[in-house]
C-alpha cells in the first residue's frame, strides 16, 4: 500500500519505456552518424506516421481487452483503392473520404462478427486479415500506380512551416491529444478500462459494452484507411501490398507502451513512448544498413519482451518490496 | 454394528478464513446403505462432500476408511481408495464415446500399445448390464442427456470398484422419470454392498431412497437417525430450528405506490410465469433453494438476460427485454450475487467503481470531473460507514463487506427507486451484515422499493415485509409477515405446498 518507493516507481512500466527511449537515443547518437540529426529525426517521424495513428486506435481496443489484425490490411486495400480510383479519373477530393468510409466498413464488419456473433476478435481479425488484403489484390492486381497531385503528396511529406514535424505527426499531435482526454478524463474512457478489465461489472452496471465495441472497430478501421491514404502519398505509390505487416510493429508498440493485452490497463504516454522507441528503433536499424530480415526479428523479440517482462516485474515487485 | 463402516468422519472440522464451513462433524457411510444427508444452503454439505471426496483436508478430526484414519493428499487418492462423486452436472469429454470416457486412462490394451475397443465395448455393455440401463458404449458423449452422462459416470465409478459413491444433488436437473431409473440404479448398488450417500434438497426423495440420514446446520452436527419414523416436518426443524428471535427487525415503513411490477415473465426452461409487485417502503424476500430460479428472474427483470414473455413495469414504464441500460434508466439498480465477476472491478479504486454508475452525472463539459467523481464516492463512503484507507485506493484490499458496501454505494449512488439485492449479505462478517440489514431497511423507509433474494431463512423471516418463494422455476407460494416462519418458507421452498 501507501506510496510506491523510488524502486517501485522506477518500475512503473510507462517511465521504464519512457527512460528506455531516453537511452536508445543518446546511444543512438553516439554510435549512429548521421541519427541525431533533425533532417534524420524529422525522416524518422515521417517514416513512423502511419504506425502512431493506427497505435492510437490500436490502444483503445487492446484496453477494451479487443484487438484488430487487419489493420495492415485495411491500409493495404485502401491504398489499392486510391490507385484504382485515381487511375479511373477520379477526383482525390473525391476518392478520400470514399476510402475512408470503406475503411470504416471494413471496421464495422470486424465489431459486427465480434459483438453480434460473440467471435473472439484475434480470430476474426486473422481473417478479415487475409479477407481485406486479398480485395486489395483484386482491386489493383501486382500494379503500382503512382504520380499524385503534388499538392497533396506534399501534405503527407512536407513539415509543418517552421518546424521539423510532418504534416501527419501534426495529425498524430492532435488526435493523441484528442483521445489521451477521451481516454482518462470521460466517461467513454471509464467504461473502456471496465469493460476491459471486467466486462460483466461493465455490463452490470449498464455500460453498453457491445456498441461501445462496435464503435471501436469502426474507428480502427477508418483510422487504418486514412493512415493509408497518407502511406500512398508519402511514398507517391498505391499498391496493394503497402504497409504489409505493420500491424505487427502497432501491437508491439501498443504492448511495448504498458496497455496490457488481457485489457484494462495501459495510459495513452506509455504507448506514445512505444510508439516513438519502435520508430528509433526501425531508424537506427535503417540507417546501420540492417536488412529487414533482422527488421521482423527485432520487431518480433521487442513484442514478446513487452509481454514477457511486466510478468517478470509482478514477480520481482513483491520481492522488493518484502527487502528492506 | 459388527463391521466398521466404509467410509467415515470422526468430529471433523473445516474453515475457510473467518468461516466455519464444519464445526466436529461425524458422519458413517455403511455398506449396503443409503445415507441421506439434510441441510440448507450454506449448512456445509458441499464442504462435507468434498472432505469425503479428497478435495479438502479436515483441519481437525479423522477421516476414515473401513475403520482406519486416512490422509487424503487429493481427489486422486480418494478415488484410488474406491471414493466416487456424481456430481450435478457430469463432466464428460462430449466428443468420446461413451466406452472411452469410462475407460478415459485405463483402456483395454493389445499387441503394440493399441486400444483394444472390442474387449472395451464389452466391458462397457457388462457394467450397463449391471446397472440395468440401456445405452449404447459407442455413441459419442455428446447429445446425451444429463441424466444419462450421470450413469455414464456412475459405470465409471463402478469400473474402478468404487465401494462409495457419493451424489450431491443428482436430481435437481432430471425429470421424473429419469429420477425413477437413477434410484433404481442406486438401489441395485446398494443391494451389491456399495455404500451411498444421497444429497437432495427434496426431501422426498430422501424419504423414497435412505435408510439414515444425517441433517448439518451451519457446519455443525445436528443429527444422524433412521429415516423409519421420522416426519417431513422433523427434518425441516431439524434443518432450520433456529432461535430467529428479533435479529433483524425491519421498521415500519409506509407503504406507498406499486414500483416494480413483473407480470407473467418467462424465460423458457429457466423460470416460468412469474408475477409479483414490490411496492414503495416494502422489502419483499424471495426465498427458495439454490436453482429455483431466483438469480435468474432477478437477471431478467434488470435487463442482464432476455426474458421470453411477460412484462416488467417501473414507476408505470414498460422496460424493454435485455437491456440494463435501459432498467437503470427507469430506476431500477440490482447489486448482484457475485461481487468479484459482477459488481466490482477488482483492479479500479473506491471511486472508480463507485462513478461507473454515475458516469453521465459525473460530467462537466466532455469530460467527467475527478472532483463530483469523489464527492460522490467520498459522500456514500461516509454514509455506509465504508472502512477505507484512501479512496483511490483498489477496491481489491477492502474486506467482502466492505466490497459490498462499495457496491451498495455504486447503486444507491444512483438513487433507485427500485433497488433490487441478490444475497445481500453472503460472506461478509455479522458486523457488517446487521449494518447492511439496517441500511436496507432506512432505504424502505425512505420509500424505495426493496426485492431482496435470500438463501438465510433469518434474513428472510426479519427483514422481509413479504416472502415471495420460488420451486423449480415457478412462484410457489407468497408468505405474509404475519405467517411466515422457517417451516412455511421451507414447505413451500421445498414443493410441499399447502
Amino acid at each position: 500500500m501507501g506510496g510506491l518507493s523510488l524502486m517501485g516507481r522506477a518500475l512503473r512500466w510507462d517511465v521504464l519505456v519512457a527512460s528506455l527511449l531516453v537511452a536508445v537515443f543518446v546511444a543512438g547518437s553516439f554510435t549512429t552518424p548521421g541519427f541525431a540529426t533533425t533532417g534524420n529525426l524529422s525522416f524518422a517521424l515521417s517514416d513512423l506516421g502511419e504506425i502512431a495513428l493506427i497505435a492510437l486506435a490500436m490502444t483503445l481496443l487492446v484496453v477494451a481487452a479487443e484487438v484488430d489484425l487487419s489493420v495492415a490490411s485495411v491500409l493495404g486495400l485502401s491504398s489499392a483503392l486510391v490507385g484504382a480510383m485515381w487511375e479511373g479519373g477520379m477526383a482525390i477530393e473525391t476518392i478520400i473520404p470514399l476510402v475512408v468510409l470503406v475503411g470504416a466498413v471494413c471496421g464495422l464488419v470486424n465489431g459486427l462478427l465480434v459483438t453480434r456473433l460473440g467471435l473472439p476478435s484475434l480470430a476474426v481479425t486473422i481473417g478479415t486479415l487475409a479477407l481485406y488484403r486479398g480485395l486489395a489484390y483484386v482491386v489493383l492486381g501486382d500494379k503500382a500506380i503512382a504520380q499524385f497531385p503534388p499538392g497533396y503528396v506534399a501534405l503527407a511529406v512536407d513539415d509543418v512551416p517552421g518546424t521539423p514535424i510532418p504534416y501527419p505527426i501534426a495529425l498524430f499531435i492532435l488526435l493523441a491529444v484528442i483521445v489521451g482526454v477521451v481516454l482518462h478524463a470521460t466517461g467513454f474512457g471509464r467504461s473502456l478500462y471496465a469493460i476491459g478489465a471486467q466486462e460483466q461489472v461493465a455490463f452490470f452496471a449498464g455500460i453498453r459494452v457491445k456498441r461501445i465495441k462496435l464503435l471501436l472497430f469502426v474507428v480502427s478501421g477508418t483510422v487504418a484507411a486514412f493512415a493509408g491514404v497518407i502511406f500512398t502519398l508519402r511514398y507517391g505509390s498505391a499498391r496493394a501490398d503497402n504497409g504489409l505487416g505493420i500491424e505487427l510493429a502497432v501491437i508491439a508498440a501498443v504492448l511495448l507502451g504498458g496497455v496490457d493485452f488481457d485489457g484494462g490497463k495501459g495510459t495513452l504516454g506509455g504507448v506514445i513512448a512505444g510508439v516513438l522507441l519502435i520508430g528509433l528503433l526501425r531508424n537506427l536499424l535503417m540507417l546501420g544498413d540492417v536488412s529487414t530480415e533482422i527488421q521482423s526479428i527485432v520487431t518480433g523479440l521487442l513484442l514478446i519482451v513487452s509481454v514477457l517482462t511486466p510478468r517478470l516485474v509482478s514477480l520481482i515487485r513483491p520481492a522488493l518490496k518484502g527487502t528492506p | 454394528m459388527a463391521a466398521p463402516p466404509t467410509l467415515a468422519l470422526a468430529n471433523v472440522s473445516k474453515s475457510f478464513g473467518a468461516v466455519r464451513a464444519l464445526r466436529d462433524v461425524s458422519i458413517e457411510l455403511f455398506a449396503g446403505e443409503t445415507h441421506g444427508l439434510a441441510g440448507e444452503n450454506g449448512a456445509g454439505k458441499s464442504t462435507l462432500v468434498k472432505t469425503l471426496a479428497g478435495v479438502h483436508r479436515p483441519d481437525s478430526g479423522q477421516v476414515l476408511l473401513g475403520g482406519e484414519p486416512v490422509d487424503f493428499a487429493g481427489p486422486a487418492d480418494a478415488q484410488q481408495a474406491g471414493v466416487a462423486v456424481i456430481y450435478q452436472e457430469p463432466t464428460l469429454f462430449p466428443d468420446l464415446s461413451v466406452a472411452e470416457n469410462i475407460f478415459m486412462g485405463r483402456q483395454p490394451r493389445r499387441g503394440l500399445g493399441r486400444i483394444d475397443r472390442k474387449s472395451m465395448h464389452a466391458r462397457t455393455r457388462e457394467l450397463f448390464g449391471r446397472l440395468g440401463v440401456a445405452l449404447d458404449p459407442e455413441q459419442p458423449s455428446r447429445g446425451l442427456s444429463i441424466a444419462d452422462q450421470q450413469l455414464v459416470e456412475i459405470a465409471k465409478a463402478i469400473s474402478r470398484d468404487a465401494r462409495v459413491l457419493i451424489m450431491d444433488e443428482p436430481t435437481a436437473a432430471l425429470s421424473g422419470h429419469e429420477v425413477t431409473r437413477l434410484f433404481s440404479v442406486a438401489e441395485a448398488l446398494r443391494e451389491q454392498g456399495c455404500a451411498l450417500l444421497f444429497i437432495s434438497h427434496r426431501l422426498d426423495e430422501i424419504f423414497t431412497l435412505c435408510q439414515r440420514v444425517t441433517t448439518l446446520r451451519d457446519g455443525a452436527w445436528i443429527a444422524s437417525e433412521p429415516v423409519d419414523g421420522l416426519t417431513h416436518d422433523d427434518l425441516i426443524r431439524r434443518m432450520v430450528g433456529r432461535e430467529v428471535a428479533t435479529l433483524f427487525p425491519k421498521e415500519e415503513a409506509a407503504v406507498g405506490e406499486v414500483a416494480l411490477k413483473v407480470e407473467r415473465l418467462t424465460r423458457e426452461g429457466v423460470f416460468t410465469d412469474v408475477s409479483f409487485e414490490v411496492r414503495r417502503g416494502e422489502i419483499v424476500a424471495l426465498a427458495g433453494l439454490v436453482g429455483a430460479g431466483r438469480s435468474e428472474v432477478a437477471r431478467a427483470v434488470f435487463g442482464i438476460d432476455r426474458w421470453d414473455a411477460g412484462s416488467v413495469t417501473v414507476d408505470g414504464a414498460t422496460l424493454p427485454a435485455g437491456s440494463p441500460t435501459a432498467a437503470m434508466n427507469a430506476g431500477l439498480a440490482l447489486v448482484p450475487e457475485d461481487r468479484r465477476q459482477q459488481g466490482l472491478v477488482m483492479d479500479l479504486s473506491i471511486e472508480r467503481n463507485i462513478g461507473l454508475t454515475g458516469l453521465r452525472e459525473l460530467r462537466r463539459g466532455p469530460t467527467i470531473s475527478r472532483r463530483a467523481e469523489r464527492d460522490r464516492a467520498r459522500d456514500w463512503a461516509l454514509r455506509l460507514q465504508l472502512k477505507f484507507a484512501r479512496l483511490a485506493d483498489g477496491v481489491g484490499v477492502l474486506s467482502g463487506g466492505n466490497q459490498q458496501k462499495v457496491v451498495l454505494a455504486k447503486w444507491l449512488a444512483t438513487e433507485p427507486s427500485v433497488l433490487i439485492v441478490d444475497e445481500p449479505t453472503r460472506g461478509i462478517d455479522v458486523g457488517t451484515k446487521a449494518e447492511v440489514h439496517r441500511l436496507l431497511s432506512e432505504l424502505a423507509g425512505q420509500g424505495i422499493a426493496v426485492l431482496m433474494i435470500s438463501s438465510e431463512l433469518p434474513e428472510v423471516l426479519g427483514m422481509a415485509d413479504r416472502v415471495l418463494v420460488m420451486h423449480e422455476g415457478r412462484l410457489a407460494a407468497e408468505i405474509p409477515r404475519a405467517e411466515a416462519t422457517e417451516e412455511s418458507v421451507m414447505s413451500a421452498a421445498t414443493g410441499r405446498a399447502a
